[in-house]
């Protein structure tokens, strides 16, 4: 079974963004950036299907800038077998990944395509279904749980409630949340070997794919900030101006 | 302009989402009409009738839909969708699976998690975790959109739409729903409860989130948690509130014995008042909140229980 990892190069989730004082967007300029969380979340489940023998290659494709090719290293050094990068300066909307993502699928034929479930730079969440739907194919979203029983996939999903379970043909997209698994940390050996792994270079219109926006942002500005209230000296004067505020009593 | 709003519910009972969606759909401005798919619905077909705005309210009662799985209710929405501007849907778990799969077969670049809408093609939406703010404008001549419920108020029950019976569309037959799994609780839901208490770390196990407990029975409120507290294992995953997990605004959220990380803030800061306690007056936590108490938890929650107490909670 051969298995197809998409990964994005985002803002690193521990920095604090600034939006421009333009109005165009968010700062990006030496910002520490990597892998989406979700993204290496789908990386290690992939390369635990690959551990367990069930999975015989994994494939990272990453579409974006030309430093996306750290993120398909360090995806390659997390265990994947090798990478393509598909280069775009544009911001290529989810739609316009999803039809990129769907001609390699049809090139490379995987047997399963495992994704994040959001990116957490436009937190659109959308790619995993998007995909699916390209392709006809049935769609595991939010997984915490993927095991396969005969030839079909048994997938937990995290929904708002509780969990379901769900039986999907195969082949199939997953999409991670968060209790999927918790990714390992490249080893230095693994680091010097990603290094000599193989990846690709292509670009949207190798596939044929038009990436031009169909949102347009008009701008982007900062959340309004909301003011620190005051320190309250005990439970009871707490209380007091709850009831005071009126959502209390 | 026709708007399709997908309603959201267990089969018996509308989810209140649905009535916040249908605000946001009439700012669209033309007709809404709403789409119940779903087993046995009738009872929730005729809340949907019920809602302010609404003109229309479509039923399509089919086994395949009892579960609102994506690829089924996808293939419905784009038979439907030839009659329609916008297909708008809440941003729940329901609607994120199906949405983005129906905006595809329709080519159509959705637009996730609308906060506002400015006009009927321009809408702002939280990006970066709600860190920053994003107007962006459509366009796609039909629109697919999810919604941050928590930002729409509820539609009133003042309406009387019209109920039309439509068949099943062909099932995609791709998956096929096997069981689940719902946390039981006499609590109100996370993302419609007034209030809200919610443990973080600090807690320091499972057992001491009873002391919540405790307090959310005296206050009518719902129990929630931040990911560190998840990740914990304290309590299962839908607990969670934050980026990652669900985004509430409730009229009082009490925090305790959580730090206030970047992602748990994104998914309560919108509330009308916020409380926080924790003993560490540094935490990013009171930066948000309305009123702080620096305090051990494990002296104030249960002080907490016994002042409300005093007034009769």
């Amino acid at each position: 079974m051969k298995v197809l990892v998409p990964v994005k190069r985002v803002v690193d989730y521990n920095v604090k963004i600034r939006v421009k004082s333009d109005q165009t967007g968010v700062d990006l300029a030496n910002v520490k950036m990597s892998m989406n969380p979700f993204d290496e979340i789908a990386i290690e489940e992939a390369v635990r299907l690959k551990e367990a023998g069930k999975a015989t290659e994994v494939i990272a494709v990453s579409i974006g800038v030309a430093q996306s090719t750290e993120t398909i290293r360090t995806a390659l050094a997390m265990g994947a077998d090798r990478g393509i990068l598909v280069k775009s300066d544009e911001t290529v909307e989810p739609l316009a990944v999803a039809k990129i993502l769907k001609a390699i699928v049809e090139a490379e034929k995987p047997d399963l395509v495992i994704l994040g479930k959001q990116a957490i730079d436009d937190d659109s969440n959308q790619t995993g279904q998007m995909l699916a739907a390209l392709l006809g194919w049935p769609q595991g979203t939010f997984a915490s749980k993927v095991e396969f029983e005969g030839d079909k996939l048994l997938l937990t999903r995290e929904i708002d409630g509780g969990l379901q379970t769900l039986k999907l043909n195969m082949p199939a997209v997953v999409t991670t949340d968060l209790r999927l698994n918790e990714p390992r940390y490249a080893s230095l050996p693994n680091i010097m070997k990603a290094k000599k792994k193989p990846i690709d270079e292509k670009t949207p219109a190798d596939y044929g794919v038009d990436v031009k926006a169909r949102l347009q942002v008009l701008k982007v500005t900062e959340p309004p900030q909301r003011q620190a209230g005051i320190k309250v000296e005990s439970v009871e004067q707490l209380v007091a101006k709850l009831k005071e505020a009126g959502v209390i009593g | 302009m026709t708007t399709l709003v997908i309603a959201e519910h267990n089969n018996q009972t509308l989810h209140d989402a649905t009535a916040k969606v249908v605000t946001a759909a009439t700012k669209l401005g033309g007709d809404v009409h709403v789409l119940v798919a779903g087993q046995g619905v009738d009872a929730v077909a005729a809340a949907a009738a019920k809602l302010a705005g609404v003109s229309k309210v479509l039923v399509a009662d089919d086994a395949q839909y009892a579960h609102r799985t994506a690829e089924p209710l996808a293939a419905l929405v784009v038979s439907l969708a030839g009659s329609y501007d916008a297909i708008v849907a809440a941003a729940t778990t329901v609607g994120k699976n199906f949405a983005p799969r129906a905006a595809a077969l329709l080519d159509v670049q959705q637009i996730s998690e609308i906060i506002e809408v400015d006009a009927p093609d321009t809408f702002k939406r939280p990006i970066y975790a709600g860190n920053a703010i994003q107007t962006v404008k459509s366009t796609d001549a039909k629109k697919v959109i999810t919604v941050r419920t928590t930002t729409f108020p509820a539609a009133a029950q003042t309406g009387s739409a019209s109920i039309e019976k439509i068949g099943a569309a062909a099932n995609p037959g791709l998956s096929e729903w096997v069981s689940e799994n719902l946390t039981k609780s006499d609590r109100p839901e996370l993302t419609s409860a007034k209030i809200i208490i919610s443990g973080g770390r600090g807690m320091q196990s499972g057992d001491n989130f009873h002391m919540l407990d405790k307090i959310a029975d005296k206050l009518g409120a719902a129990v929630g948690a931040s990911r560190a507290a998840v990740d914990a294992g304290f309590v299962p995953n839908d607990y969670q509130v934050g980026q990652t997990g669900k985004v509430v605004a409730p009229d009082l959220y009490i925090a305790v014995g959580i730090s206030g990380a970047i992602q748990h803030l994104a998914g309560m800061k919108d509330s009308k008042v916020i409380v926080a306690i924790n003993k560490d007056e540094e935490a990013p936590i009171f930066q948000v909140a309305d009123y702080g108490l620096v305090a051990d938890l494990f002296q104030a929650v249960p002080a907490l229980e016994q002042e409300l107490g005093k007034i009769g909670l």
